[in-house]
């Protein structure tokens, strides 16, 4: 049985003697994405020139097609295709796995008459230019049967029940403890449907050569796009080679495929040319997942000290009506605070919107933004300062199930960042602090995300020139993967940075998990650590083995690496010259990571503070967030540059949140309201104020071999909380219906006559 | 239509579609991808090129009506082997992650420093004043180029870098 006992030895990242685990060096991939030389999905150059293909989207959001015109787009000049249900190429039907071993099924598009979401795609036009296929798209004329969607979430809580398999969490008597605890909070916040909105809208270029698919899209995921591509296509797995080096942005919303990727490739299978599949940014709106919107009451019951008697957490969440995606919003707090009583749950509606699924810290970016501030609430009800509440319910073992955490430094980040934020000049009453036509005011919350491990395998190979080359069908989408893997390879072979290559992105690389949850640093870093330790000690039995060598007739666990050169105490050659003369072909080996069978004996997580000053214009309701600092524990940083740009990245998700972001629902036709960056409000620069994180020495050895957890989501984690916190501090007003906006703000402004 | 576009120091003579818009010219026409494709609509400036020095949203442009103009894209900024000062500030103040909007944001700031060099304000600019190259006036005028990965701290410690490298 494997435990997490198995990575107690030392090894190469633990020992780190040339010191690049952990160093802020630059991006690995930097020098093109800079130059605008790093070829995303839609920019690769097919080998010879591609067709485009345009989608057309669904007007109504429930309901059949039962007309199809496409006379006049099939005329257009320039246009070669145009596919609806009735005339696309036949796929397997959804969901088949032919191969008993696929991590995804299939996944047909045009599939039928029947329209499940708003901007479903009903229609591909390929032409032989971008503006011919534009064109073409226009002129698809559809004529449909709706029904009336179903899609006001908040009008349907009342026949929200439990997703399907889970049930409510009870510790003790929740009712008792919350009915007889003095101090009491009953809440209740909402937050509405967000999108990714990454920069790169998905796309997809593909071509055949012979039988295989060569597909190129933008994907978290490998290993499920190119199984589910060819599950769809009905070929053999071996016959789709799915590429994605760079990746636009993801945030979860390119955990799965879309159209754009099966009806490329459909439609370079029936043309016999490449083709190229972009969603506009407008189809991103609905055409792929979405955050969905949350109802989460909160009750806290409370002694007079502030310890917890009694804590509650129940969200109320959307998903699509043939989907089965939970937004877990509760399930975070569940090793948060302690407290004897405890009940914690979901509550599951299915509408007629499109897919929800999960954006970066899913559960704990919405969850907080409810409970970090019903701490604040209480915190206010009991006089206590809000650092020291938290402190005062600190846990010894996981509140709800007792077991040891892995390791837990979420005290020490409070009480860091209270430090270094200069929280002890905050005025525990709001509205006092004003500052020309601002108040002012400082808000804290408490960030926490769970640590993941995941299967993954990866190869290294040790060329002639001494150069190790890393593959592994991981993905870069913005983490520092490429980084991080080239910092993990020079650490254990002992090369320099710069004799290192790392080739990701693709499907006939060993496999690992792709980017999501935060999984994918210590998941793809702990497998190419086994594959740099199986890469050693192949080099040293070759080198103690080989009589050319000067280490010949030496043990192979004597050998050591550094600056390139290979040695037994004195004895010692370069790695090129050994590679050079004992293999010159190359030397490459695999190393594999699997979760430990214990690993779930202790509770693991990543844990944070955030500590924020607004200013709110009591005129305007406007806010300024003008300082932020994040303080965070998350196990061995690999890389303190790309790290950091996680955490502050997250923060800013933060800021979003509490401040602009969100979609509506237009219940009349079942679309969403914002379907662009202009009326969809992501932060720009000038949203964000002085902003930094800080990561705490840490390392957790129940984690990963390497002692690594992650941080792409945890900066995401109750960072808006803070903002809205703060923003209570500086005017007295509580606003529980996110996103706060200014008319929001402003009415409560009004009624304190401010 | 015949159009001659002066790209990168380099005449380039096409014949396009009076519908090709500037972005699309650039990159599917030119293969110079460093161009970004983020909205097409002008929302998120990840097209962001200089025409006769002065940055503009690549995609709410036709091709055709740069006739006789001189375009720099990213690709004419600097190579992996020769960064420019921007590209080297951006690199090692990590001031991007996917690296999506990040030809656009070096393109902007190389417009946005020549607009405020020559005395260009801004909403930040105090009223007679010269602009200075403060964090208030950066965050202001690089508010037309959205970094979804949200590097915006590290766009602006870089800018301020690259900006003294320069003068």
């Amino acid at each position: 049985m494997s435990s997490v006992h198995d990575w107690t030895p030392n090894n190469p990242v633990k020992e780190n003697r040339s010191g690049l685990i952990g160093k802020p060096v630059d991006r690995y991939e930097g020098p093109l994405k800079v130059t605008g030389t790093a070829p995303y999905a839609y920019e690769v150059q097919p080998p010879s020139p591609p067709a485009y293909g345009v989608m057309v989207g669904a007007a109504i959001a429930a309901g059949r097609i039962t007309g199809v015109d496409i006379a006049e787009a099939e005329a257009t000049p320039g246009v070669l295709v145009v596919w609806t249900h009735l005339n696309a190429p036949p796929q397997a039907p959804r969901g088949t796995k032919a191969h008993p071993r696929s991590s995804a099924g299939s996944r047909p598009a045009l599939e039928s008459d029947r329209i499940f979401f708003f901007g479903q795609p009903v229609a591909l036009v390929v032409g032989e230019t971008l503006e011919a296929a534009t064109a073409g798209a226009h002129r698809v004329k559809l004529t449909y049967a709706a029904d009336t969607p179903d899609v006001d979430f908040r009008a349907s809580l009342d026949r929200a029940v439990s997703p399907s398999g889970e049930e409510d969490i009870e510790v003790g008597d929740f009712v008792r403890g919350f009915t007889s605890s003095p101090i009491q909070v009953d809440e209740t916040w909402e937050t509405p449907i967000q999108n990714h909105c990454q920069m790169e809208p998905c796309a997809s270029t593909v071509w055949f050569e012979g039988e295989k698919c060569i597909a190129h899209t933008s994907i978290q995921m490998v290993k499920p796009a190119q199984h589910g591509l060819a599950e769809t296509l009905g070929l053999p797995r071996d016959d789709v080679h799915l590429l994605t080096r760079y990746i636009g942005g993801g945030f979860g919303g390119k955990g799965q495929t879309y159209d754009d990727l099966i009806l490329a490739a459909l439609a370079a299978k029936a043309l016999g040319r490449p083709v190229k599949v972009a969603y506009t940014r407008q189809q991103m709106m609905h055409g792929t997942i979405h955050r969905p919107a949350t109802v989460m009451q909160v009750r806290l019951g409370a002694e007079k000290d502030g310890r917890l008697n009694a804590f509650s957490m129940m969200t109320w969440t959307h998903c699509h009506r043939e989907g089965n995606f939970t937004e877990h919003a509760s399930n975070f707090a569940r090793a948060l605070y302690a407290a004897p009583n405890r009940l914690t749950g979901h509550r599951l509606v299915k509408l007629d919107l499109p897919g929800a699924g999960p954006m970066r810290a899913p559960g704990e970016a919405s969850g907080t933004l409810a409970l970090e501030c019903a701490m604040d609430e209480l915190a206010e009800k009991l006089g206590l300062d809000p650092v020291e509440l938290r402190i005062r319910n600190e846990p010894e073992t996981d509140p709800e199930n007792g077991r040891p955490f892995s390791m837990r430094q979420l005290v020490r980040c409070l009480r860091e960042g209270a430090q270094q934020f200069g929280w002890d000049r905050r005025l525990p009453t709001p509205g006092l602090v004003r500052e020309g036509r601002w108040l002012v005011g400082m808000g804290m919350a408490t960030a926490i995300r769970g640590n993941f491990l995941l299967p993954a395998k990866c190869s290294f190979t040790v060329d002639a020139d001494g150069v190790i080359t890393v593959r592994q069908g991981m993905t870069d989408i913005g983490t520092g993967t490429y980084t991080v893997l080239a910092q993990i390879a020079a650490e254990t072979l002992g090369v320099p940075l710069g004799h290192v290559k790392v080739e990701i992105g693709d499907s006939e690389f060993p496999p690992a998990p792709g980017s999501g949850g935060q999984f994918g640093a210590a998941t793809a870093g702990s497998a190419a650590l086994a594959a740099g330790q199986n890469l050693r000690t192949a080099i040293a039995e070759l080198a103690t083995g080989d009589e050319a060598s000067p280490l010949f007739g030496g043990r192979p666990v004597d050998v050591t690496f550094q600056d390139g050169v290979i040695a037994i105490e004195n004895r010692s050659e370069t790695l090129a010259s050994l590679i050079s003369r004992a293999a010159p072909e190359g030397l490459t080996v695999e190393g594999e990571i699997k979760p430990a069978q214990d690993a779930r004996e202790w509770s693991q997580q990543t844990y944070g503070g955030h500590y924020c000053e607004v200013g709110v214009d009591p005129v305007t309701g406007e806010v300024r967030v003008r300082r932020m600092l994040g303080v965070f524990a998350a196990g061995r940083i690999l890389n303190a540059k790309t790290a950091r740009s996680q955490l502050t990245g997250g923060m800013i998700w933060g800021i979003g949140s509490a401040l602009t972001e969100g979609n509506a629902v237009d219940t009349r036709y079942g679309s969403l309201i914002n379907q662009d960056l202009a009326q969809y409000l992501a932060p720009v620069q000038a949203d964000i104020g002085d902003l930094d994180a800080i990561m705490l020495d840490e390392v957790d050895d129940k984690a990963n071999p390497m002692g690594v957890k992650g941080v792409g989501e945890l900066g995401n984690s109750g960072a808006g909380a803070a903002v809205a916190n703060a923003i209570y501090n500086a005017c007295g007003v509580r606003v529980r219906d996110y996103p706060i906006t200014p008319d929001k703000l402003l009415a409560g402004l009004i009624a304190k006559g401010l | 239509m015949k159009t001659t576009i002066h790209v990168n120091g380099e005449a380039r003579s096409l014949d396009l579609d009076p519908r090709t818009t500037l972005l699309d010219a650039l990159r599917e026409h030119l293969k110079l991808t460093g161009s970004k494709k983020g909205c097409d609509h002008g929302q998120c400036g990840a097209c962001t090129v200089l025409v006769n020095g002065v940055r503009i949203n690549s995609c709410l442009s036709l091709a055709v009506m740069h006739d006789g103009d001189a375009v720099t894209t990213i690709e004419g900024v600097g190579t992996p082997e020769h960064l420019h000062p921007i590209q080297t500030a951006f690199l090692t103040h990590d001031a991007y992650q996917c690296g999506y909007c990040t030809p656009g944001q070096i393109c902007s700031t190389i417009g946005m420093l020549s607009e405020l060099s020559a005395g260009a304000p801004s909403q930040e600019t105090p009223p007679g004043a010269a602009p200075v190259l403060s964090d208030a006036e950066i965050r202001e005028r690089m508010s037309g180029n959205i970094c979804r990965c949200s590097a915006y701290p590290q766009i602006v410690a870089a800018i301020k870098d690259a900006a003294k490298v320069m003068a």
